[in-house]
């Protein structure tokens, strides 16, 4: 039992590291620039795409790709090195994220030879960019209860409807999106997957400003946009099975929530004066950071499990739901928990504070993490039902034709 | 990244599993808690033949030799089945004790007759309600004999001897008190978990050895930090099978014309089981690699490792109660025995408050603080 890496993996390492060293700029400890304002730096989109190039020519996106997909058909474990040390630099790789991670492989997986070789080289040198076009304001958690409508046209598809929490939508080239091809049979069976042209006529992409008062995600409307049908993944009304492909990559994707997380707390109560000194001191604080370090350990070594499996060449399973769901609460909660502390010069966004303003800013970007790619609710339920055996819950949908689903007065 | 047990211990595991199953279902607990005997002596001296007693003490001291990590595997195991034996009292202190402080005479004396199941040793500490600080204890010892009450100590009723912790100043911290000797007065008290037996321990001059390495308070936090690893095992094994009954339960009882596990309500509930329970199984595995590694950051990972095993015992065997209704409830039921043994095995080494502010103290120590990074 030990953390090393085995002789391939150092050695996979050190080309990963070799890399960033000549390509990027290391994250300076202790910075603090704000976690989530990167993107909306001026020329970030440019870097982004520059970096991105150079990425995919030396080999290290789709590292455990297939050779015949593009990738480099490496290991899952050195996907998972790479990103480790990744994240020690000052990069922007999640604006390719979801062409990257859930596009491709469903495209390669459910789609035709064809659709792969014309999307995935583009793709993988950030040439063209990708948006999800899944959730729609009826249809969230209860994705296949999506209402955008697929309409047979001579050679082609007609859509119309409205796709809601779009990231990227704004930037984005192409976009897979999962519309309703028939609604009299029960819902899960009536929908179809599509490749769009996010510059087709007739789709109107409009911000959404967000809590945080940032604007990352989008409403997108679709007015008589035509599809061909060369750009239809998976058969008719086989939309279901595609898209599930994609959130199982999105679930397995699953990483940390980035954010302020024990050290930063920590640091702030070593800094912070209370009534009778320093908060350290107190053994109210102290019992509060205890269960955060631990909370936070737990997570960090229930990831070098999950690793050593990867290591050995197993896949990841459900068990990965965990880490969303620990890892967005905790830092919810350190977030809430810091700023009581503050107290009353708490509110300041501002650059006097022990912490300089970043407990503030992720306080209102945190509650996004435990809805975005499943919420802390649908998470929990596939623990139960994936993990642990229980059985589904009550469908009362299941075997309805959809346009008989009952639908209520918000959405 | 090779964070896991190697396969031979994996296959100790599993081993262990199956002899537990069938040895040790929970109608062995049920009939430690119902009948007159302490503990079942049966199933010690099989668990002594296979060696297991003497996993951690070296084979030149009639042990096999496998190390901490191979205790981890079995303690998981016992935890799982409730075992109703002296296993933490006698292999994660005693022997633990004597293996860090014992002189080599005591080791000879001692350590083979553990690892053969002949006898049967247990730790002696706390003297009254609150927390156990080694540097506020009463009990002493003048000119080789010990003086002293220690209350709740497990297995006090049944060991042979005890390793006693006292104010040693100077001097060792730590003494080998035989039992049966004169000047210990020893009475069973009734605790929250019957399936394992205590006693309240007098001691009057009694004929006390000191272990010559224990010197200073650090010496019984030591020790203290090397079982709540060992023990975290087992009480990760307790919370698992508790969520184990409690899934199982969920799947069979029909309520409202269907399963009560396609409830949301219990799902979500078990899911919250289940995560507490995997991330106190992680930390006991940090806890594992720092005490087979003999790593510096042991107090720390000690800590981490207890405190997430308390949670999670303390959730699964409650919820699983929970989950089961009113029939949870009921003596028939075996729902009682992870409740009682999950908090017992909170309280056995001091409870979380305690560890909690050991280790933020430890982590204000350290100016490098083991960190999550990715």
């Amino acid at each position: 039992m030990d953390f090393e890496d085995s002789a391939e993996e150092a050695a996979f390492r050190a080309e990963a590291r070799a890399f960033l060293e000549a390509n990027a700029e290391r994250r300076k400890p202790g910075a603090v620039e704000g976690y989530r304002r990167g993107q909306d730096a001026p020329g970030a989109m440019e870097r982004a795409k520059s970096f991105q190039r150079r990425k995919a020519d030396a080999g290290f996106v789709g590292i455990h790709w297939p050779k015949e997909w593009g990738g480099r058909g490496g290991t899952q474990i050195q996907n998972v090195i790479y990103n480790q040390e990744e994240a020690q630099f000052d990069v922007l790789s999640g604006i390719f994220g979801i062409g990257i991670h859930l596009a491709m492989p469903t495209i390669c997986v459910c789609g035709t030879p064809e659709q792969r070789d014309r999307f995935v080289p583009p793709a993988m040198r950030a040439d063209e960019v990708w948006c999800q076009l899944f959730s729609e304001p009826s249809g969230g958690s209860d994705l296949a209860a999506l209402r955008t409508r697929a309409e047979r046209d001579g050679d082609g598809w007609v859509i119309n409807g409205q796709k809601i929490w779009n990231s990227g939508a704004h930037y984005s080239d192409f976009g897979i999106l999962v519309a309703r091809s028939d609604a009299n049979v029960p819902k899960h069976a009536g929908l179809t997957f599509f490749i769009l042209d996010m510059k087709s006529p007739g789709v109107e992409v409009r911000p959404i400003r967000q809590l945080s008062g940032s604007a990352h995600f989008n409403e997108v409307f679709f007015t008589n946009v035509r599809i061909p049908d060369n750009m239809r993944i998976g058969p008719v009304g086989g939309g279901w099975r595609v898209a599930l492909t994609t959130l199982m990559n999105e679930r397995h994707g699953m990483r940390d929530s980035p954010g302020p997380d024990f050290q930063e707390l920590f640091t702030l109560a070593n800094q912070l004066e209370l009534e009778d000194g320093l908060a350290i001191d107190n053994a109210a604080v102290q019992e509060k950071l205890a269960d955060f370090y631990v909370r936070s350990q737990g997570l960090k070594y229930t990831k070098y499990r999950g690793m050593t499996a990867l290591s050995r060449g197993g896949t990841p399973g459900p068990e990965s739901s965990i880490i969303k769901v620990v890892a967005a609460n905790k830092l919810q909660e350190i977030l809430s928990y810091g700023l009581d502390l503050i107290g009353m010069a708490g509110p300041t966004m501002g650059e006097d504070m022990p912490v300089a303003g970043i407990f503030e800013e992720a306080l209102l970007y945190s509650p996004a993490l435990r809805i975005a790619g499943g919420t802390d609710e649908i998470m929990r339920n596939i623990i139960a039902e994936r993990v642990l055996g229980l059985p589904q819950d009550v469908r009362v949908d299941k075997d309805v034709p959809f346009r008989d689903v009952p639908t209520g007065s918000r959405g | 990244m090779n964070f896991d047990f190697p396969d031979e211990l994996k296959q100790l595991r599993d081993e262990a599993r199956r002899f537990l199953s069938e040895r040790c279902p929970t109608s062995v607990p049920r009939r430690i808690l119902e009948g007159g005997e302490p503990y079942d002596r049966e199933l010690w001296r099989s668990m002594a033949e296979m060696g297991w007693t003497g996993a951690a003490i070296p084979e030149e001291y009639g042990g096999a030799g496998l190390g901490h990590l191979a205790v981890c595997v079995l303690a998981e195991e016992l935890g799982h089945a409730v075992a109703p034996v002296p296993f933490s009292s006698s292999v994660y202190l005693a022997t633990e004790a004597i293996k860090l402080f014992g002189s080599d005479a005591q080791k000879q004396q001692y350590l083979p007759k553990l690892a053969a199941g002949e006898l049967v040793g247990t730790f002696a500490m706390a003297e009254r309600p609150g927390p156990a600080d080694p540097r506020k204890l009463i009990a002493h010892v003048a000119n080789g004999h010990l003086s002293g009450t220690k209350l709740a100590v497990p297995d006090g009723d049944v060991a042979n001897f005890a390793v006693v912790a006292v104010h040693g100043g100077n001097a060792p911290w730590l003494h080998l008190v035989d039992l049966g000797g004169s000047g210990v007065t020893r009475a069973t008290v009734t605790t929250i978990d019957p399936t394992r037996s205590h006693a309240r321990i007098v001691f009057d001059g009694a004929a006390a050895e000191p272990l010559p390495g224990s010197e200073g308070a650090e010496s019984v936090r030591r020790l203290l930090d090397c079982a709540a690893v060992m023990l975290a095992f087992e009480q990760v094994g307790c919370a698992q099978a508790a969520l184990e009954m409690a899934r199982d339960y969920a799947r069979e009882r029909y309520a409202f014309g269907r399963p009560i596990g396609s409830f949301q309500a219990i799902k979500h509930k078990l899911a919250d089981v289940y995560i507490a329970v995997e991330l106190a199984r992680s930390n006991a595995y940090y806890g594992a690699w720092a005490l087979h590694s003999d790593a510096a950051e042991l107090p720390i990972a000690a800590s981490v490792a207890r405190i997430s095993a308390c949670d999670a015992g303390w959730l699964a065997s409650k919820e699983n109660i929970q989950t089961h209704g009113g029939m949870g409830f009921t003596w028939q039921m075996d729902c009682q025995f992870y409740y009682r043994r999950a908090k017992l095995h909170a309280l056995a080494l001091g409870g979380t408050r305690e560890w909690k502010q050991r280790l933020i103290a430890e982590l204000r120590t350290r100016n490098t603080i083991a960190l999550p990074t990715d």
